[in-house]
């Protein structure tokens, strides 16, 4: 046996394509004869639609065709839900309004899609978006969550008796019983921000029909290539196998380019089937602030019951939820809040409702976090206060409350995105909390550097909190790895890579298997006529469900590859040895045949085969867990803070992480410090604000500040635990989002703790710049 | 039909003779008209550093800039550094440090960092972090960047 190509970091298959500027991103992709569209979107918030006059912008040359709901006809409709409603929870109520491709009969938020130019360059369509005209009845904008069931408020959906999306209780215990029984109850406000997926590249389609072979080709940046390709079947009323849908190099998704069902893959591949051209759309920033989803956007009414020595007995949360003005993605993000709440503590009794609302808003789907982050926040918060309240340090009221690693696995008894009960399936949390405490030396700093400072005069503060990461949800994935008559590998699934490094990571779980370099592994993701099946990229699921689908797969070749060669060397299998490219009697490695003379032994042109005989060197695998695999980890901040400029230096920044096996533990370094630049961007700088009118004041990177290099710590200190997960053969959880979900709470938490004595009271977890110089100025009375 | 301009731009050492509408963009005619697509445009206002070119050796936003403000200019972009097969030391430093992930900002970073470490042969860290401070990366969190701005710096010391 070769070595392990598993928790090794090696370099990544894909750099030097991308380094080189030889990737090959949506808008690297031109055809001749390409037609470019741009989208017309309402500056109404809230309107009904009276008239769309198109007859100007017709006549501009180089405009070949406008097109608006009406000129859709039957092929105009919405949605359809890309999550389905959560049924599994008895008692939910879910008012399904999937999206609208293009806003036919009313206006339901700024940004929002009237009408598409088809032109001869994009410069050409967006000049004519300016001779569109729009006669509208403006209605009144709904925006602030608290006030969209009140009874006089305007309704989004006029269908509906109220603006309510959804509805969902679920309780564990009683809450009503802890609160009767505590020493201490808190009772909290608690909001959430409003924040961006922000990805370097905007989305992009473009479509191709062939009218002779009637296939339709579209490359799309879609983290869920099947799904969309299904959708578009489904509108389009082709067969799957008639449309190919295939990822180009994508720059960067975080989430919000999960979405199908949108105005790009309902209307370009329709319009490249009645033009019979080459159909591009990408867009613009501007578009991708107001139009493309976003998320956050929630307010909490949080209490906790306590025992005066710390220990908890109960949590209530009941909390608005911000769906925009359609709620295609279902229920994942308010659901991976209820799960988040207990994050790794004994919560014997827990109550928490969601309401989820409509708005006048950008329609809300998962940004990296998903809902993860407003739970860990709201449960920490939480903490904190109590903390305060008892007189007891934050640290040692953790300590009291953390679940013991005898207890795992642990039933939640809350069922999350994945309609299933959440399980705290595996790891040892109390560890990961002396392990950070230890790095950051939380001891030394409360007891011997922070009075000196305070006594300067200087507002330097700690924060320590707890988080855990929901990741690798079902249903499931899959994968085929074929050895080819090369003997070079090759994997394909239908998954998609926004540049987490599955060229690289997928390989090495092959390579461990079938003995070949990594480099002689090729890695074919979300390329719909290669592979039929998947669900897509999201929840940090893509290296425990695809990986293990290869693996399996894997192990499927490797047995073959054995099966075939023992025949041919006329050798028992358990006396050869896959390595080095070839499969070889172990004791005499010159007697030997190459996997590539396998693959063509594999496939026999003459004579019979044996009933049941699957030919070729290659194996499928589906992998579907029966849970979630939970990462968790520890957060340590050092802020340093000028008062009177209220700017914020990261002095310390500490996290220990347990994702169970790192297949590439640079890959892994990577994913945490990429989340961390997000949560941090989050707790401090990025923050999606509408006006009164339901206009988006943040539409540009001008006012909605992005976290860069010199906002981030000098150093990110990652410590790791390594729990293999027991649910899958190589003990895999997911890390994409791990950095995305704890800073918030630890920053606001190293907030107060600087300001000692001011009693910040900080309830949201956005405290920009000039936020927190008003905080401290009211703080101080000034 | 906007009147066309005649333009001489050099980049990556070739001269290319156009005729281009005045309110081309230098970033649309680099990547749509010369095919050049290793220049990537992220915002389309100057802010994310994405579309950074250099510019008679001076880093520049393309997207901010019309192809006719530069003609008789000598452009650089990300194709002028190194191949696939031979990669200059600071893309190979790069690779080595994985200081990219979907790849999309990284040409403007190369272009950025191949200016800065020309006039800086050996900067610390914080210099190397705030050389990069224009450029967004949604992906890295930056560390691993700075770490690959400094080893391309022994590495071309070292050539």
């Amino acid at each position: 046996m070769t070595e392990s190509t598993i928790s090794k970091s090696f370099k990544r298959n894909e750099d030097p394509r991308l380094l080189t500027g030889n990737g090959n991103y949506i808008d690297d992709i031109d055809f001749p004869g390409m037609l470019h569209v741009a989208i017309k979107r309402s500056d109404y918030a809230h309107a009904r639609i009276k008239k769309i006059d198109t007859e100007e912008a017709k006549k501009i040359p180089g405009v070949v065709a406008v097109y608006t709901a009406e000129d859709l006809g039957d092929y105009w409709r919405p949605g359809p839900l890309q999550v389905p409603p959560p049924t599994a929870i008895k008692g939910s109520v879910f008012h399904a309004r999937p999206l609208e491709c293009i806003a036919k009969h009313k206006i339901r938020f700024s940004g929002e899609p009237v009408a598409v130019v088809v032109a001869e360059s994009r410069y050409i369509a967006e000049d004519a978006l300016d001779f569109i005209y729009l006669d509208v009845e403006p209605l009144q904008y709904v925006g602030e969550l608290e006030k969209t069931l009140d009874p006089d408020a305007p309704l989004i959906h006029e269908d509906l008796e109220s603006n309510l999306a959804a509805d969902v209780v679920q309780e564990v215990g009683s809450w009503e019983k802890a609160a009767a029984e505590a020493d201490v109850v808190i009772k909290k406000r608690i909001v959430t921000n409003h924040v961006a997926g922000a990805a370097l590249e905007n989305r992009g389609l473009i479509a191709v029909w062939d009218d002779n072979f009637k296939i339709l080709n579209v490359w799309a940046t879609t983290q869920g290539p099947i799904p969309m390709r299904n959708s578009i079947a489904r509108y389009l009323g082709l067969m799957e196998n008639q449309i190919r849908l295939m990822n180009p190099d994508i720059g960067g998704g975080f989430g919000p380019k999960i979405m199908s069902s949108q105005i790009d893959d309902v209307v370009v591949p329709w319009i490249a089937m009645k033009l019979k051209k080459p159909i591009k759309w990408v867009e613009d920033r501007r578009e991708n602030f107001l139009g493309t989803t976003s998320e956050r956007d929630q307010v909490h009414y949080a209490e906790i019951a306590l025992k005066n020595d710390g220990t908890i007995l109960g949590v209530k949360d009941v909390f608005y939820h911000n769906t925009g003005a359609y709620n295609p993605y279902g229920m994942t993000i308010p659901l991976n809040t209820q799960t988040h709440v207990i994050s790794i503590y004994n919560i014997p009794n827990y109550y928490t409702q969601i309401k989820m609302v409509f708005t006048n808003q950008m329609v809300v789907t998962p940004v990296r976090g998903a809902g993860r982050s407003h739970g860990i926040f709201v449960m920490e918060r939480l903490l904190d206060f109590a903390a305060k309240e008892l007189g007891m340090d934050p640290v040692e009221l953790r300590r009291k409350n953390i679940l013991p690693p005898e207890k795992l696995p642990f039933r939640t008894g809350v069922i999350g995105q994945d309609f299933v009960e959440n399980v705290l399936d595996s790891g040892n949390y109390p560890l990961a909390l002396e392990k950070t405490v230890d790095a950051i030396e939380y001891e030394k700093f409360k007891k011997e550097i922070q009075p000196k400072l305070r006594a300067e005069g200087k507002n330097k503060g700690i924060g320590v909190i707890m988080f855990t990461e929901g990741t690798a949800v079902g249903p499931y994935e899959g994968a085929k790895v074929m050895v080819g008559v090369t003997g070079k590998v090759n994997i394909v699934c239908a998954y998609s890579n926004q540049g987490q490094g599955h060229y690289t990571t997928l390989a090495q779980i092959a390579a461990n298997q079938l003995g070949v370099d990594i480099k002689d592994i090729s890695v074919v993701i979300g390329d719909t006529g290669q592979w039929q099946w998947g669900v897509g990229a999201f929840a940090s699921r893509g290296i425990t469900l695809v990986g293990t689908a290869v693996h399996q797969a894997s192990v499927k070749v490797r047995e073959k590859a054995l099966e075939l060669a023992s025949k041919l060397l006329n050798t028992p299998k358990d006396e050869l040895e896959v390595a080095d490219g070839v499969v070889r009697v172990a004791d005499v490695p010159e007697h030997f045949i190459s996997l590539g003379e396998l693959a063509m032994r594999a496939n026999p042109t003459r004579g019979t085969v044996e009933e049941g005989m699957e030919p070729g060197l290659e194996a499928a695998s589906y992998y579907g867990p029966p849970h979630g695999a939970t990462g968790y980890g520890c957060l340590g901040l050092i802020l340093d803070i000028d008062p009177e400029t209220a700017k914020v230096k990261i002095e310390r920044l500490v996290i220990t992480d347990d994702c169970g096996t790192n297949i590439n533990p640079m890959i892994v370094d990577g994913q945490i410090h990429g989340g961390l630049q997000m949560g941090i961007g989050e707790a401090f700088y990025e923050n999606l604000v509408y006006d009164d009118y339901g206009q988006l004041v943040t539409a540009s990177f001008m006012d909605y500040l992005f976290p860069q290099a010199t906002d981030m710590p000098e150093k990110f200190e990652i410590k790791h635990l390594v729990t293999p997960s027991p649910l899958n053969p190589l003990g895999i959880k997911g890390i994409g989002e791990a950095g995305a979900i704890c800073v918030p709470a630890c920053f606001m938490q190293a907030l107060e703790d600087a300001f000692e004595g001011m009693d910040l009271d900080i309830t949201q977890s956005f405290m920009g710049p000039s936020k927190l110089f008003h905080y401290v100025q009211k703080a101080k009375g000034a | 039909m906007t009147q066309k301009v005649k333009v001489a731009i050099t980049v990556n050492g070739t001269l290319y003779e156009r005729d281009v509408e005045p309110r081309l963009l230098l970033s649309d005619f680099i990547r749509h008209d010369l095919g050049l697509k290793g220049t990537h445009v992220g915002c389309e206002h100057g802010l994310c550093g994405a579309c950074t070119v250099l510019i008679d050796g001076h880093s520049a936003r393309s997207c901010t800039l019309f192809a006719v403000m530069v003609d008789g200019s000598e452009i650089k972009t990300v194709e002028s550094l190194g191949t696939i097969d031979n990669m200059h030391p600071l893309q190979e430093a790069f690779h080595e440090k994985h200081a990219l992930q979907c790849g999309f900002c990284t040409p403007g970073f190369l272009m950025t960092a191949v200016e800065y470490l020309e006039g800086n042969p050996n900067p610390t860290a914080e210099q190397a972090r705030e050389a990069i401070d224009g450029n967004f990366c949604r992906c890295t969190g930056y560390e691993n960047i700075v770490e690959a701005v400094q080893l391309a710096a022994k590495k071309m010391a070292a050539h």
